[in-house]
């Protein structure tokens, strides 16, 4: 019985005694929702495009902020560092693509999969050469991203707000709805819809495969730029940052592989469920569940929806 | 005639091939493995203790030719912090003859405990694997010098004691513990909940899963709730970092914040930012460069270019440990070579040189480092780590400073606890031997 109220009742209780903390939960979960959402949409482009799960994303976080900071530590002004990270990412897509990617077009999925993993380690490799493993301190002042917080008496006690969140929420958002739009209301949007149903067909109706593909992996290196920057102000800059990646996938597995709303979607729902479950229910099983918290609140969805939010219903004639 | 001729010639062949062997020996030298990780997630932990235990046994093939004449071989074996990858490190290398393994990570540790004693390897985890691995009657082949994770926990505790007036006035508060979910983690637990039943006050744990050590934001809120007096953190990588980030973000008070001797290095403090400033954390080894080996290192190995360390992070607080790391290995070598007699010692024979480790104040002296860290004279048959102290640093906002003195274990505590794991872990473990191996008239 004592359980049962531990689990059902007392954590309801506890938000309502303290509201000031179920909303700072609530806060800190939509901060980290909206990363993953925008971690998770570098995923769903790629794979929308070529039907593959694109294993490099969380590398790629690491490589762009990687090159951001060492840039601006070889004496490169911040901006400056910033326009060379971003044609850095550019020229790695075009690389990829030229290299990885064409000599591959028409292979079985499991292929390029492969090739994802190829790109992962070679990055890893070429990272650790290039910037060493020490871990560097992201240049947020340079940056002019704000510092400190803000902390307002509300809910019968105190909410603060990192000037460092809001500034990622913002810049999420409003990269997360570009992107979005971008990609669903451009000619280069129903492009990579033809792409993303049949290679060959797309090929056949004149779409450039190529650019398309250049065009994704470029999209998910400026997310990843940007995922990058911001976890490396929270934390710091080293390759630890490869495995925030891998928080997308439970946002991809709840929202769809294919569906930028369900990245979104995603994103929030688990972003904010796994920190309610954290603070809430992680202290019954000696905390730490924001770990697997995120794939259970996935799974459940799926019992529902096995499609997830926003996929696509594959209907197979047989 | 015959007969006297052949067994002379066949003396003098054996006596030839031995020479032979013996000089090819020691032409191949002493084989020591690095454990080590300069590449993953927990890399920024990882470099400065390679560079650390790499660069001192370099500089003593470059300024003595090694150890009793004979030098160094020494080979990394990258681990990642992995635990599969250490053991696959251990199988790759134990058909080498090596002295002694260092695998610096208390996971990797606990896979190959029970591996050392059947590939008579001894295994060196300086202040850090399995606690009750201390207990030499029960872990011949393990030594984990100069203190154990429980040791740490019982001097976090003095320390606490004495800034709220003795143990006892801990009585119905609460004491928050935060750490990396690993083997590591873990560890000091049940010696933080025994305190806690002994002078009655709560323990929180708050763990951190590898894959969320750099972001913690639900973990401090829950801090921020439960309003603990003192946190004690068992991190390690970016998890620290970001914790003592966290822990200003949710207006914890830094100086009431205390991380054990591996949640305090130099790229913690700075990674932590402005807001690091009075965090604390215990620590073994002395700080900076001026001793006349960490000198030393310098002249011979990093100014010619031999080591991979940044100029600007030499001799700091991870490289000093390192570099603490190999003095025990180098001297557990010296040991052993005077008790085997041999030149080129293996893993049967620096065992005993680790079970007769004694590092007096001259003895470090001698060394070069004087005051370096506290004397070693525990080690012994019976004890593999000698319960030595550790003092506690803070960061000023730049650098770590010194802010106690030597802080003791509560050894009648700690130990009775441990003989107990011990027993246990033994008893637990199928077909664990019993120790046959004889004890050194020095131990």
């Amino acid at each position: 019985m004592g359980i049962l109220y531990n689990i059902f009742i007392d954590p309801f209780v506890q938000m309502g005694q303290a509201p000031d903390l179920f909303v700072q939960t609530l806060w800190e979960g939509l901060v980290g929702g909206m990363l993953y959402a925008l971690i998770a949409l570098g995923f769903v482009l790629i794979f929308k495009a070529s039907g593959v799960f694109n294993f490099a994303q969380g590398i790629m976080v690491v490589f762009a902020a990687l090159t951001l900071v060492g840039l601006h530590t070889a004496g490169v002004p911040a901006f400056l560092a910033l326009g060379l990270t971003i044609a850095v990412m550019f020229a790695l897509a075009w690389t990829i693509e030229r290299v990885v990617l064409r000599p591959l077009v028409n292979q079985p999925d499991i292929i390029l999969f492969m090739a994802t993993f190829g790109i992962t380690y070679f990055l890893i490799g070429f990272g650790e050469f290039v910037f060493g493993g020490d871990p560097k301190v992201m240049i947020t002042e340079a940056l002019y991203l704000p510092k400190g917080s803000i902390t307002y008496k509300a809910f019968g006690g105190i909410v603060s707000l990192q000037r460092l969140d809001i500034v990622a929420v913002i810049v999420a958002s409003i990269m997360v709805a570009v992107l979005a739009v971008f990609f669903s209301k451009t000619r280069i949007g129903r492009a990579l819809r033809a792409v993303a149903d049949s290679h060959s067909a797309a090929l056949s109706v004149g779409i450039s495969l190529e650019q398309i593909w250049v065009i994704v992996w470029f999209a998910a290196g400026l997310v990843a730029l940007v995922t990058g920057i911001f976890w490396g102000a929270r934390s710091d800059v080293s390759f630890a940052l490869e495995v925030i990646a891998l928080k997308a996938l439970p946002v991809l597995i709840l929202g769809g592989f294919t569906s930028i709303p369900g990245a979104i979607v995603g994103g929030l729902i688990i972003g904010i469920g796994e920190k309610l479950g954290e603070f809430y229910w992680g202290p019954l099983v000696g905390s730490g569940t924001d770990a697997w918290f995120a794939y259970v609140i996935a799974l459940v969805f799926l019992l529902f929806r096995p499609q997830g939010l926003f996929g696509e219903k594959i209907i197979e004639r047989v | 005639m015959k007969a006297r001729q052949l067994f002379v010639g066949i003396a003098c062949a054996g006596l030839v091939a031995t020479a032979v062997f013996a000089s090819k020996a020691e032409a191949q030298g002493i084989y020591v493995p690095l454990l080590t990780y300069r590449t993953g997630p927990y890399a920024n932990s990882g470099i400065p203790i390679a560079n650390g235990m790499h660069d001192y046994l370099t500089m003593l093939n470059e300024r003595d030719g090694g150890i009793g004449g004979v030098k160094l071989n020494v080979e990394e074996c990258e681990t990642g912090y992995d635990t599969k990858k250490g053991v696959e490190c251990w199988e790759s290398l134990k058909g080498k003859n090596p002295a002694v393994v260092n695998p610096y990570s208390t996971g990797i540790t606990l896979q190959i405990i029970p591996k050392a004693a059947v590939d008579k390897i001894p295994i060196l985890s300086m202040a850090y694997g399995l606690s009750a691995s201390a207990v030499g009657e029960k872990f011949p082949w393990i030594f984990n010098p100069p203190t154990t994770y429980w040791d740490g926990m019982s001097m976090i505790m003095r320390y606490i004691g004495g800034k709220e007036g003795g143990l006892d006035k801990l009585k119905g508060k609460t004491v928050g513990f935060i750490f990396l979910e690993s083997g590591y983690g873990r560890e000091p637990l049940p010696l933080l909940q025994q305190f806690a039943k002994d002078y009655g006050f709560t323990v929180k744990e708050y763990s951190v899963a590898g894959k969320e050590m750099q972001d913690q934001s639900a973990q401090w809120l829950a801090v921020r709730r439960d309003r603990p007096e003192w946190m004690i953190m068992w991190g390690w990588g970016a998890m620290n970092p970001t914790a003592i980030k966290r822990a200003a973000e949710n207006g914890f008070t830094m100086d009431r914040f205390i991380g054990i001797w591996w949640s305090g290095s130099d790229d913690d403090g700075r990674g932590g930012g402005a807001a690091a400033k009075g965090y604390l954390a215990l620590n073994i080894n002395g700080l900076g460069s001026n001793y006349p080996a960490i000198q030393d290192i310098k002249k011979y190995v990093v100014d010619k270019g031999k080591s991979q360390v940044e100029k600007d992070k030499f001799a700091e607080n991870f490289y000093n440990r390192g570099v603490y790391n190999s003095v025990l290995v180098a001297e557990a070598i010296r040991n052993a070579q005077k008790l085997s007699g041999k030149k080129v010692v293996v893993g049967e024979d620096v065992r005993r040189g680790l079970e007769t480790l004694h590092i007096t104040d001259a003895r470090w002296k001698e060394l070069g480092f004087p005051n370096f860290a506290a004397p070693i004279t525990g080690v012994n048959c019976t004890d593999h780590n000698g319960h030595g102290p550790a003092y506690m640093t803070q960061w000023d906002g730049a650098k770590w400073v010194k802010v106690s003195d030597w802080i003791h274990p509560i050894k009648e505590k700690v130990r009775p606890l441990l003989q107990e794991a011990a027993d246990e872990y033994a008893t637990k473990t199928t077909g664990w031997p019993k120790r046959t191996e004889a004890c050194d008239k020095a131990s």
